[in-house]
């Protein structure tokens, strides 16, 4: 199992969704990432694991455009995107979620994710009412099962509770045909029951959609991911299974055994 | 895909009664009868000027209920319209005035408040909330004076007049109850177009906007490019508001777009209630039966207090005004008649 997966990372050179080179960011003296080499297959799930304040949001700052990196190169499918303005990013496939939802509370569930698959598609102007065989409304609907929200597909994301909302979340970044979706803390503040639900959702993913989820919570990082990249301080220090991570006793040393200890 | 097509296709079709809502039937029928039992000072200086105001203040709800963007420009871009209306028409201040048929000039009256709206929501779309209607403000006052001192196009302090509502199918549209019903079918208009279009594509996308710039444009949306088109909807209601007031007044002068105007229409969409497309007419009402009757009951002397007096009383109990009054009192009167059934 471990070699196989090995084995496919070597061979899918080229076939990379994403690829960072040397990337860093600064901010100031302050060093956010530096140095960051990562290499991430077609389809394959990656964890992010590390303390707070380890560079993880940075980086995926840096891969969405929001931050542009102080140094290094970024590709996306083989394209350099280093210097592509977010919304280009957007259109070739690249999603995220954030850490802290940024959803529409004045709408109801199934508008706000229909808006999220028109937001990439044309007509976004039009001052007709979307018919309920319009391709997007079609799109959301398909969705709305995917995250597990149906039963509150009318109401208002403000009565949402703080576990829909973040399957909400998850739901506006699969509009519209990801290829690829960044995943900031989509566990946090979740009950067990809804971290479980949450797994399930992931799991249930299309096999062509990779991602990378950033996560506190090792039992659903390393439910999810194919591989675990450690960061600390603003650099990467191990890759590896989630067998291997969780086996490392440098990892548990520094980050488990900080946490725990 | 072509399953669920076919499944949507075998729901039910709603009625049309449903669709349209019981509420929305009874009040048109009332607002059509209501000429019947009305004089015309009720029809025109009431009814009609409440209507049109009633439009003024909803262009403001669209730029500001859906779109959050607070305006205080709403009646200089509906001025620009009644100054196009004297211009593009006749007047008999002998200035300017191209004798151009109402159907021509109504719609390029429409059409450069729509600009212009557009262009002032340009300049305000950088500024949020407070900034925004200081930056109205401004460009509400700006046109006031400009208007007030240049003679070649504006005419000056004394503005144009012997501006005439148009005359055909034998009917002169001045007359009480033609104009009522031509500020009837504005409104009704102006209502329906911004309720359906309020869950529209656009109407969400304004809403989402409001609630969440930064994730719009996460989104790939373009989000000025959707608010400066909602400054040009919203100017399109304005120019057509325009429109009809100054043939209600037959004259059009800097008093017509001065602060004081502007301030009215923030009240009267405030005091309505900036949730729902009913409440500026709603509030259009109250405080155009206010500004007629007050002087009846307190004096000339005071009867801005006692404007001043209702609206602080209703912002105080309701920030969200009238309908939001309504939307706390409905339970409880659905409680009352549970209670006094058998």
């Amino acid at each position: 199992m471990t070699e196989n997966l090995a084995a496919n990372r070597l061979q899918s050179s080229g076939a990379y969704a994403l690829e960072l080179d040397g990337v860093a960011r600064h901010f100031g003296a302050l060093v956010a990432l530096s140095g960051i080499d990562m290499r991430i297959a077609a389809g394959e799930r990656r964890a992010v694991l590390g303390s707070n304040g380890a560079g993880k949001t940075t980086l995926f700052n840096a891969v969405t455009g929001d931050f542009l990196p102080t140094a290094g190169r970024i590709r996306f499918f083989g394209e350099d995107i280093t210097d592509l303005p977010p919304h280009e990013r957007i259109r070739r496939g690249l999603r995220r979620t954030y850490q802290i939802s940024q959803l529409f509370k004045g709408l109801s569930v199934l508008d706000s994710i229909f808006l999220a698959c028109r937001g990439v598609s044309r007509r976004r102007f039009s001052l007709l009412r979307p018919a309920d065989d319009d391709v997007n409304m079609v799109q959301a609907r398909s969705i709305l099962e995917a995250v597990h929200l149906e039963a509150h597909r009318d109401a208002l994301v403000a009565t949402l509770s703080h576990g829909q909302q973040r399957q909400l979340e998850i739901a506006l970044a699969l509009a519209g045909a990801p290829r690829f979706i960044l995943f900031d803390e989509p566990a946090a503040g979740l009950s067990p029951t809804e971290r479980r639900d949450l797994v399930a959702i992931l799991n249930a993913l299309p096999k062509h959609i990779g991602f990378i989820i950033i996560e506190h919570d090792l039992d659903v990082a390393l439910r999810v991911a194919d591989y675990v990249s450690m960061m600390h301080n603003g650099h990467l220090f191990k890759e590896g299974t989630p067998q291997e991570i969780e086996a490392d006793p440098e990892v548990q040393q520094i980050y488990l055994g900080g946490k725990h200890g | 895909m072509s399953l669920a097509t076919a499944a949507d296709g075998a729901a039910p079709q709603q009625n049309w009664l449903d669709r349209i809502g019981a509420g929305h039937v009874i009040l048109a029928v009332a607002l059509l009868l209501y000429p019947l039992v009305a004089s015309d000072f009720f029809l025109t200086q009431i009814a009609g000027y409440s209507m049109i105001f009633g439009v003024l203040a909803l262009s403001l709800m669209l730029l500001a209920g859906y779109g959050g963007m607070l305006s205080l420009a709403q009646i200089t871009v509906a001025g620009i319209a009644a100054y196009a209306v004297a211009i593009l028409g006749s007047n008999t201040s002998n200035v300017l005035g191209f004798g151009w048929p109402w159907w021509i000039v109504v719609p390029f009256a429409v059409a450069a408040a729509a600009v212009t709206s557009a262009l002032i929501g340009w300049i305000s779309v950088r500024t949020e909330g407070i900034y925004t209607l200081m930056i109205t403000l401004a460009i509400a006052t700006a046109t006031f004076y400009f208007a007030q001192q240049n003679y070649a196009i504006f005419n000056g302090h004394s503005g144009y007049a012997g501006i005439h509502a148009p005359v055909f199918w034998g009917i002169d549209w001045r007359d009480p109850k033609p104009f009522y019903f031509l500020c009837l079918g504005l409104a009704m208009l102006s209502y329906a177009a911004v309720l359906y279009s309020s869950r529209s594509t656009f109407g969400m996308t304004l809403q989402a906007i409001r609630d969440n710039p930064r994730r719009m444009r996460a989104l790939g949306y373009h989000v000025t490019a959707h608010k400066v088109f909602a400054w040009f909807l919203a100017g399109i209601l304005a120019g057509l508001a325009g429109v009809l007031l100054v043939w209600f007044n037959g004259r059009v002068s800097p008093g017509t777009i001065g602060v004081d105007v502007a301030i009215d229409i923030l009240i009267i969409a405030v005091i309505g209630g900036l949730r729902h497309p009913i409440g500026p007419f709603v509030g259009a009402i109250v405080v155009i039966l206010m500004q007629t009757f007050a002087i009846d009951i307190v004096g000339a002397e005071r009867f801005n207090t006692l404007i001043g007096l209702v609206f602080l009383a209703i912002v105080f109990v309701s920030p969200d005004g009238i309908l939001g009054l309504w939307g706390r009192i409905k339970p409880h009167l659905a409680q009352g008649s549970l209670r006094a059934g058998p």
